[in-house]
């Protein structure tokens, strides 16, 4: 499990850097969304990976830390989806504003003299 | 009393989100309302501010001990809940902050605030993210506040629109959220190998890490650190910085003078607290000294190569943000409290220089930015308070606002004054900052055996103050001699006591130099050793470990 996990995350990272590199605006969101999205697989995989284990402790079970999952990277990733939602959907907007201020979807609102 | 006392340190960031978002409620016609909303909150977190300035220094030690004083959110002690901790850096911060927010916004009332857009209301979210960036002792609640402070900042470089603008917010937007991943991969690395996000739980577990399980958060560390100089604006992750800073308004700018100094805070913080062991500073390194130096030489060459007064100021942050990161990777406990004093004198500088730029912008004839397509305000009692008559934007220069008389001769000043605190020239206080932290970084680097480096940081930031002394005195000339095409600028008082308030409080700060650095060389004592802190912060956990296992 965990080096399908690993893999999952190195190529959305990749890719992602990849995209966030080209020069037009779309790729760069789409580049943004994978980026986050690695970022978020491996803050939940930093409370190392388990199937079937509660976050919470469940009634008369004995509160031993190792038949539980990790609650806090669950936290963490419900935080920042949310904020890489925000702010995603922002540059999504600036996108669109550069877009209709320019005539260009090139990042830096001219396209490149080739 | 008690209570108020007890719940004083979540007061600045509890003030501004709930002022920020009252002001939403408001309607737009109710200027005055969201106006006094914005001063009321403004003044109050100078007050709580103040107060945390005075419970944090000796003259309280029977409130808070240490002069450290931890707040619980909810009632959850540290580890397992958020903490706030306020100690004399926080303190520091947080009246900079204050004072610097006061000023922005009544700079802002002149004209900046135009309706539709809910300026003060992101301002007061700024703050409110500075605050809490400044108070909370919890690596995650850091970056949430880091966040806020960020999402407001977008709203606020956008202001005013055009493509310039848009295209600098959006590569500012993109590399400061590839910052936050950075930041969120450094956090939960640390997580998944210490279990704690707590800044002083962290430093505790820090020195009981097995090696292997120590390169993988020396790896976390080094990530995290990345982020932070990313916000910090270090070579070479700077240059969406200048042109992100000088197409924001004039105000605006001022406000984010204190936002590069948010990644220096973060690194001093969390830098120190894990530097306890002598298995040595996984973030404060000596590579941050070539990191800063590079930051510097940018500066300066930016500096040099400005024409414009805005790309000026945005290229001086840079110059002071690598001063900071230079003098601190020297690892010289006693260089900490001139670098605390420089971070001061340059914040407040670079938030009266922005200041001044955009009242200078009104002297070119050329429709600057923004400032035409302004649609008129609504008249506000607040205006015939200030005495102004008209606070109408749209209108000619000859029945804008209340004409100073001689107002080339008091932006002149203000402007001679930005010069002289800037480049570091006597009588004021950006002389007596350079200087105590050159020459102690002169006399206490040999005894670490970087003595030849501490040169290297004198010789460059001697050069870039030369540099700065001859870039402003070719845009000094261009924006007052050259007399062409340009008109009489008319300044509003509402514009010209801020500037001039900041001034002010510089000359003071040179004044009053010797009882603020030994108030900062507390704080950099007990920065250097935080076991106070540690202690502080875990008080609660500890007692009640010893509750259950007398």
């Amino acid at each position: 499990m965990e080096i399908v996990f690993a893999i999952a995350i190195g190529v959305l990272a990749g890719s992602g850097v990849w995209l966030v590199l080209r020069p037009r605006t779309f790729q760069v969101l789409m580049g943004l969304t994978l980026l986050s999205y690695a970022t978020n697989l491996f803050i939940f995989g930093m409370g190392r990976l388990k199937t079937g284990a509660a976050p919470v402790i469940v009634g008369q079970q004995a509160a031993d830390a190792a038949l539980y999952a990790d609650p806090v990277p669950q936290a963490l990733v419900l935080t920042a989806i949310v904020i890489g939602f925000g702010t995603t959907a922002l540059f999504l907007v600036l996108l669109l504003a550069l877009r209709a201020l320019t005539g260009t979807d090139h990042v830096d609102g001219r396209e490149d003299r080739r | 009393m008690n209570a108020l006392l007890e719940h004083l340190v979540a007061l600045p960031i509890v003030v501004p989100l709930l002022a920020g978002a009252s002001m939403l409620l408001v309607s737009e016609a109710q200027r005055a309302t969201r106006i006094g909303i914005a001063f009321f909150s403004g003044v109050l977190q100078l007050t709580a501010a103040v107060v945390l300035l005075y419970l944090t220094s000796d003259a309280a030690p029977f409130i808070w001990q240490d002069g450290i004083g931890v707040y619980s959110l909810g009632g959850w002690g540290a580890p397992f809940g958020i903490v706030l901790v306020a100690d004399r850096l926080s303190a520091v911060m947080l009246t900079l902050e204050a004072v610097l927010g006061l000023a922005v916004l009544t700079y802002s009332i002149a004209r900046w605030d135009k309706p539709g857009q809910p300026f003060h209301s992101l301002l007061q979210f700024l703050m409110m993210g500075l605050n809490g960036a400044f108070l909370t002792g919890d690596l995650f609640n850091l970056f949430v506040f880091v966040e806020i402070l960020l999402a407001a900042s977008y709203g606020l470089m956008l202001r005013g629109a055009g493509a310039t603008r848009v295209g600098a917010g959006l590569h500012y937007l993109v590399v400061n959220i590839v910052a936050s991943m950075l930041f969120l991969i450094g956090v939960a690395m640390i997580y998944g190998v210490a279990g704690t996000l707590n800044m002083a739980d962290l430093a505790r577990r820090f020195a009981g890490l097995a090696p292997e399980e120590r390169a993988l958060f020396d790896t976390g560390a080094a990530i995290l650190g990345v982020a932070f100089l990313v916000k910090a604006g270090s070579w070479p992750l700077n240059f969406w910085l200048p042109s992100a800073y000088s197409a924001a308004v004039a105000p605006v700018g001022a406000a984010f003078a204190l936002m590069t100094k948010v990644g220096v805070y973060a690194l001093m913080r969390v830098g120190t607290l894990m530097s306890q062991d002598e298995a040595a500073a996984s973030m404060l390194g000596v590579m941050m000294f070539y990191f800063g130096l590079a930051t510097l030489v940018t500066g300066t060459v930016g500096m040099l190569a400005a024409h414009h007064l805005a790309r000026f100021v945005s290229y001086s942050v840079v110059v002071s943000t690598g001063i900071l990161l230079a003098a601190l990777g020297l690892g010289i406990e006693e260089l900490t409290a001139p670098v605390l004093f420089y971070l001061i004198v340059s914040a407040l500088t670079a938030g009266t220089f922005f200041m001044l730029t955009g009242m200078t912008d009104r002297t070119r004839n050329t429709p600057s930015a923004a400032v035409l397509e302004e649609p008129p305000l609504p008249p506000s009692p607040f205006y015939t308070a200030f005495g102004v008559r008209n606070p109408d934007p749209y209108g000619t220069d000859s029945d804008v606002g209340v004409a100073i008389p001689r107002a080339i001769a008091f932006l002149g000043l203000v402007f001679v004054s930005c010069v002289l605190l800037v480049t570091g020239l006597p009588p004021l206080p950006g002389f007596i900052a350079k200087f105590t932290l050159l020459s102690t970084a002169i006399d206490s680097a040999p005894a670490v055996g970087l003595g030849g480096a501490a040169w290297v940081l004198a010789a460059a930031v001697l050069v870039s103050g030369f540099a700065g002394v001859v870039a402003l005195t070719r845009i000094g000339i261009r924006l007052f001699w050259t007399v062409t095409a340009r008109t009489t600028p008319r300044l509003r008082v509402l514009e010209a006591a801020p500037a001039a308030f900041l001034v002010a409080l510089c000359i003071v700060l040179g004044t009053a130099a010797s009882p603020i650095m030994r108030y900062l060389e507390h704080a950099a004592t007990s920065l250097h050793e935080p076991q106070d802190y540690i202690r502080n912060v875990l008080a609660l956990v500890d007692s009640s470990a010893q509750g259950t296992n007398p």
